[in-house]
């Protein structure tokens, strides 16, 4: 049993898109800020900080989750994904994210990260989701430029070449 | 919209946990999946002390089939049981409750008994203990103790839970031969907590339906057999003995109306799924 | 073939996919940055009797603690668009009007250092009485917000065009309806950010902020900061997180940071959370009207009579009463009336202020006429939809000159009706509703027309002062774009434009409008549209706001591109011996009309005036072009306080087909369609993007979303689990068709269509439930609970 007392930083070990990382915080640092500030990776925004919009959902230990519902401590040990880590190499989109890009399925761009990291997930668990599945599935995330109708053509149609590829 | 300073502990057992419990009573906070606490720290509704992390002791994160009740362990994640293979078999209320918790990004992370623990007299996991008659098992120093649902949920957010205990696990009981369930909520949209939601089991014994959303907590009545015009008439009772409440979404009216309907239609439900 | 018209894939999306966007919390910061949290008030109206800041100074990691005693001593106020003894600060003085005004700021090492130092402030409030419905706000006796007025009305103008009393006596028919459009806000999922630092030894501020404009707001906080324009220099990041109006609000903060770093000494960051921005950042003003309609037994309108009270909240903050104005000038929508009466107040209440949201002032004047012409069709027994066909513009009447002064560009509203009659299937819509009706079932059928105008004119908020205070002040008008297209030694084009995008795609059309006047392809194309007042093009009307983008903005880049390309070809003209009228432009290349091969790559033409200005003939030096563009038609407010308050109006046409549950009154809807007219189409991508997002914002204002207070002020949304934004799941995919008429008015022919479905689609979706309910009255939002009290009797 370890105590980490509220006014020191303490170092947290973790791996961050395949790559073991480390940094320093207090017992109140959310995640998000973590993330963030600490490690620089800004690809993870915040939109409301109390677990609503889904603008912050990364990967932890394979599954979608709220950096935003997370402390930076209990994810000491842990194994993240984050946008950063989706494209497969510089100048190469993945196949949800062309499918983003073709379908016009971001505007601003800002609750994207979120949506991809959720979906990343999702179709590997759903290979074939319905449209109302899927549209259940990202019920969990807000946008507010799209209207959500390309969002929706760009994982069906990245389902699909996912499934044919 | 950032936390106060807290102390963080992670225990490694149940006795490590009971300890800091006992050491700090009510300044402590246990923390399991932080999906409903992480916000109230950030919020700063919640200032605890000292943060209890439960979630890396090995004997809190299993479910177990027991004695025609299924454990679910402190450290189980809602996505865990929603997933455990014997979960349709086991208990059908759960596998129709479950996947309107949250979303599946907070369901990833947000644990079963952190759910009961805070008592949100909306939310699906208390009503649907509530609703099949199961109960919680506390634990602290001093020793353990099991706790009926209809008496673990005190108030508006509130538990029968003293400041030293932790929730070791809730036991919903198993489904029972020839036992039909059903589950249906009306909520602004899906994901939120529900205006009215309803949940009922149908066996030889009983007919009960359990309402959330209306009163301070769930609460369940039994509707054995009453039928056609009397089951409205009894359902009309029951809805006007709820206390419910006017809010943002509903009024109180509206609420009581719901009862009644969709108290009705969750009670045939049930009982054709049990034919 | 034109790269303009083409759906092409966005410059600006591969950063924003892999999380390479630059948001104003992703850009680094100068060291020593430190990190600025905000007392708020959680009163809505009370006297500050005495605020306590020494525990709050002395504690872990705080530099300062800013309240308005160094706000009013280093500051002045934000300056309004109303003439009025009354003031407006970016901090409470002296008494707090609002829930979530600020009353003190602490700067500390970190944001969670400055937040813990504000539970150490001790304020000492003594409560008044509240105002929060704007009807009350009327009674002489409630309480006053600001003593310099005496009462809470702040405006009270009435407007006559035609000979609306004449209209009135001879009106075969009087219909009314009174409305009252709630509150509300379209929440972009960025929050405002401000990092701010001052340079005592130049008396000069550097402020970073993701304001969106309008940039006559520039001023008003170089005013604020008591500096001259020169010395405020106002900065915006390369990405936004969406805007929808709702950033313009950011600049009280860009003056209180500016503030705050000046007594800090030190850069100042502020990122708002979402808590203080659902409480205190802007809202969408709620409305009060009353309309009534001459109606001729034809169903024929000749007059109409506003009565408008709008509740902007505690102070009139700039550029308000502007949502009252904005849409001034087509007051009478899609229809040919030719008598109009208004009567306009501005009222005051305890609630946050209101500025620009999309739709600006469309939501509340459309929700009020289209129930009115609803209304119309139901009394006098006619067809819904022939009533509004019966009163559209004319088609050949374009430009057409509405009652109040709006000069319609274009269109041909009774054939872009027709067609979405036709494609958008409107006969088979009601074949559904009669047999969902024949099985007990509330199904309804609704109908809006409405014109979208875009390109504000600067001026048409002084439509609010008097002829006689507007000759006092002096002619305020027009809307300058502005776009620079650079030429540089490698040859390679660069464009700047001052429109802050917020999300629209700004740099890929732009990439494309100058692809094509240039013969290259937009991956050619670098266009940058972060701002920065010291140093790039721009002027009052800059930013992204009135759907000015594509008619205003593409506009004046269209020209700069001919602009350069003039002299390029004059340039040409003279190396390949041809006359610069035969001089072409495509695949990189430049070449004579007649011989293609006569040709010269396009960079080292592009370059010439780097290497070799004495090839080039003066006057032909081709290096970097800045246009400034101002259409003719905006004229300032006329001596009849006729005012033409946009450019472009785009027409739309919407019906839509719901149903609303028997049981739980729940509101499914079963179709939408939605025809456009927004002239010529820039980008289908980006329109449809634009529809569908403004019908989600719409939707959502028109079912979901609400900012509700308490009788006492108190604010009762301050989240998103209370404040609900509708999800996928609540979003429908609507039919989006399209009818193109091109602006004469703009350089491209291009016209807004970012805001009209926020226009439209609220009232179309009313009018759909009125008619499945069968029920006269009805505001928003349509909840379940609201609407399962109008069920008719007899329902299941």
């Amino acid at each position: 049993m370890s105590r980490l007392n509220a006014d020191a930083r303490h170092r947290i070990r973790l791996e961050v898109n395949g790559r073991a990382v480390e940094g320093e915080a207090e017992p109140r640092m959310l995640l998000t800020d973590f993330l963030r500030h600490t490690l620089g990776l800004t690809g993870t925004h915040v939109g409301c900080e109390h677990g609503v919009c889904g603008a912050c959902t990364i990967q932890i230990d394979g599954a979608p989750a709220r950096a935003c519902l997370t402390l930076a401590v209990q994810v000491d040990g842990a194994k993240l994904h984050t946008v950063e880590g989706l494209a497969p190499e510089p100048g190469r989109l993945s196949v949800l994210q062309e499918a983003f890009r073709r379908h016009h399925a971001l505007q601003c761009g800002f609750c994207t990260a979120g949506i991809l990291m959720s979906l990343d997930w999702y179709l590997r668990q759903t290979p074939d989701p319905g449209e109302v599945e899927l549209r259940e599935f990202l019920g969990g995330h807000l946008c507010r430029c799209t209207g959500y109708v390309p969002i929706v053509a760009a994982a069906l149609d990245a389902a699909k070449r996912l499934r044919d590829a | 919209m950032k936390s106060a300073p807290f102390d963080y502990v992670r225990v490694g057992s149940l006795a490590e946990a009971h300890a800091v419990l006992a050491a700090e009573g009510g300044d402590a906070a246990v923390i399991a999946g932080g999906q409903t606490l992480v916000p109230l720290l950030s919020m700063r509704m919640a200032r605890p002390k000292v943060l209890v992390d439960i979630m890396r002791v090995p004997e809190l994160a299993v479910i177990v089939a027991e004695n025609d009740s299924i454990r679910v362990g402190a450290a189980v994640r809602q996505a865990e049981l929603l997933a455990w293979p014997e979960l349709g078999a086991s208990q059908p209320l759960l596998a129709l409750a479950l996947p309107w918790v949250g979303h599946a990004q907070t369901r990833a992370r947000g644990t079963v008994c952190g759910s009961i623990a805070l008592a949100d007299p909306s939310a699906e996991l208390p009503l649907c203990l509530v609703a099949l008659g199961g109960d919680v098992v506390l634990s602290s120093k001093g020793g353990r103790r099991t706790v009926a649902a209809d008496d673990f949920f005190t108030g508006l957010m509130s538990t029968d839970r003293r400041d030293d205990e932790l929730i070791e696990a809730v036991r919903f009981p198993g489904r029972r031969t020839s036992e039909g369930f059903a589950f249906r909520e009306f909520a602004r949209r899906h994901g939120d907590f529900a205006i009215v939601a309803c949940a009922a089991v149908a066996n030889e014994k009983v007919l009960r339906l359990a309402i959330g959303g209306v009163a301070d907590r769930p609460v369940a009545r039994d509707f054995k057999g009453l039928d056609g015009a009397a089951l409205d008439d009894a359902l009309d009772a029951f809805a006007s003995e709820l206390d419910a409440r006017d809010d943002l979404h509903a009024t109180a009216d509206y609420r009581r109306m719901l009862v009644r309907k969709l108290g009705r239609t969750t009670i045939e439900e049930a009982r054709r799924c049990r034919a | 073939m034109s790269w303009v018209g083409q759906s092409i894939e966005r410059v600006e999306d591969a950063a924003l996919l892999t999380g390479r966007g630059r948001y104003i919390d992703d850009l680094g910061t100068p060291p020593g940055t430190l990190h600025a949290a905000i007392l708020r008030s959680p009163h809505a109206h009370a006297m500050i009797r005495d605020i306590r800041t020494d525990a709050a100074r002395a504690a872990k990691g705080v530099t300062a603690v800013i309240t308005a005693a160094e706000v009013t001593r280093l500051g002045g106020p934000l300056l309004a668009g109303i003439r009025a003894p009354i003031q407006c600060w970016p901090i409470a003085v002296e008494r707090v009007r609002y829930v979530g005004e600020p009353v003190a700021v602490v700067v500390a090492a970190d944001r969670y250092l400055a937040e813990d130092a504000l539970d150490l402030i001790e304020v000492d409030y003594e409560p008044l009485a509240c105002v929060v419905h704007p009807r009350d706000a009327l009674d002489p006796t409630s309480a006053v917000l600001h003593a310099g007025l005496k009462s809470n009305i702040a405006s009270d103008r009435s407007f006559r065009y035609g000979d609306p009393e004449k209209a009135f006596a001879e009106a075969a028919h009087r219909i009314a309806v009174a409305v009252h459009y709630p509150r509300n806000s379209c929440t972009p999922i960025e929050t405002y950010g401000v990092v701010a630092d001052y340079d005592p030894w130049e008396d000069a501020y550097d402020i970073l902020a993701n304001f969106q404009g309008p940039f006559s707001i520039h001023p008003v906080i170089a005013r604020a900061l008591k500096v001259p324009g020169n010395r405020l220099r106002l900065r915006t990041p390369p990405d936004s997180g969406g805007s929808f109006g709702v950033k313009q609000g950011v600049f009280p903060y860009i003056a209180l940071m500016g503030i705050a770093a000046r007594v800090a000494g030190r850069p100042v960051k502020w990122i708002e959370d979402r808590l203080e921005h659902l409480a205190a950042s802007v809202s969408a003003t709620n409305r009060m009207i009353s309309l009534e309609a001459a109606v001729a037994a034809d169903g024929r309108v000749t007059a109409l009579a506003w009565d408008q009270v709008e509740d902007v909240g505690a102070h009139i903050r700039a550029p308000e009463p502007a949502t009252l104005y904005r849409m001034h000038g087509n007051l009478t929508g899609a229809y040919d009336i030719r008598n109009v009466s208004v009567r306009n107040r501005v009222v005051l209440t305890n609630k946050t202020p209101t500025g620009l949201n999309r739709g600006f002032g469309g939501p509340q004047v459309y929700y009020a006429l289209e129930r009115l012409m609803q209304r119309i069709a139901i009394e006098l027994r006619l067809d819904p939809l022939d009533v509004i066909r019966r009163n559209l513009v004319p088609s050949g009447a374009f430009p057409y000159k509405t009652a109040t002064g709006g000069l319609l560009d274009s269109g041909d509203y009774p054939a872009a009706v027709a067609a979405a009659v036709e494609d958008g299937g409107l006969a088979a819509l009601k074949v559904r509703q009669t047999s969902a009706r024949a099985e007990g079932r509330l199904y309804g059928i609704g109908y809006t027309a409405v014109v979208e105008p875009s390109v504000s004119n600067m001026g048409y908020i002084t439509t609010v002062l008097t002829p006689e205070e507007r000759r006092k002040a002096g002619p305020k008008n027009g809307a300058q774009a502005t776009a620079t297209i650079a030429l540089d030694p490698a040859g390679a084009v660069s464009v700047h434009i001052a429109s802050v995008p917020q999300g629209q795609g700004h740099r890929t059309v732009v990439a494309q409008i100058v692809a094509d006047a240039l013969g290259l392809a937009p991956k050619d194309i670098r266009v940058v549209t972060e701002m920065d007042t010291a140093r790039d093009a721009w002027s009052i009307a800059s930013g992204n706001y009135s759907s000015r983008f594509a008619p205003a903005v593409c506009g004046a880049v269209q020209l700069a591109a001919e602009r350069i390309k003039a002299k390029l070809s004059r340039a040409a003209a003279a190396q390949l011996n041809v006359p610069a009228g035969e001089i072409e432009f495509a695949g990189g290349r430049v070449h004579a009309r007649h011989n293609p091969d006569n040709a010269l790559p396009f960079g080292r033409l592009a370059a010439a005036s780097h290497w070799a200005p004495g090839t080039v003939a003066d006057g032909d030096h081709a290096l970097r072009e800045t246009v400034f563009w101002t259409p003719p038609q905006l004229a300032a407010p006329g001596e009849d306080d006729d005012i033409n308050s946009s450019l472009c109006h785009g027409f739309i046409f919407d019906f839509c087909g719901v149903e609303v549950d028997c049981v739980t009154g729940e509101l499914r809807i079963d179709k939408y369609v939605t025809m456009h007219d927004c002239g010529r189409v820039l980008h289908p991508g980006m329109v449809a993007g634009q529809v569908t997002g403004g019908f989600a914002h719409a939707l959502g204002a028109a079912v979901y979303e609400e900012f509700v207070y308490g009788d006492d002020g108190s604010f009762r949304t301050g989240t998103f689990a209370d404040y609900l934004l509708p999800t996928t799941m609540e979003v429908p995919t609507p039919v989006i068709l399209h009818y193109e008429s091109p602006s004469p008015f703009t350089p491209l022919g291009a016209k807004g269509v970012g805001e009209g479905n926020c226009m439209s689609t609220p009232v179309c979706l009313a009018n759909a439930v009125a008619d499945a309910l069968g029920i006269a009255e009805i505001d928003l939002p349509l909840s379940p609970a609201k609407l399962a009290a109008l069920l008719p009797r007899g329902a299941p």
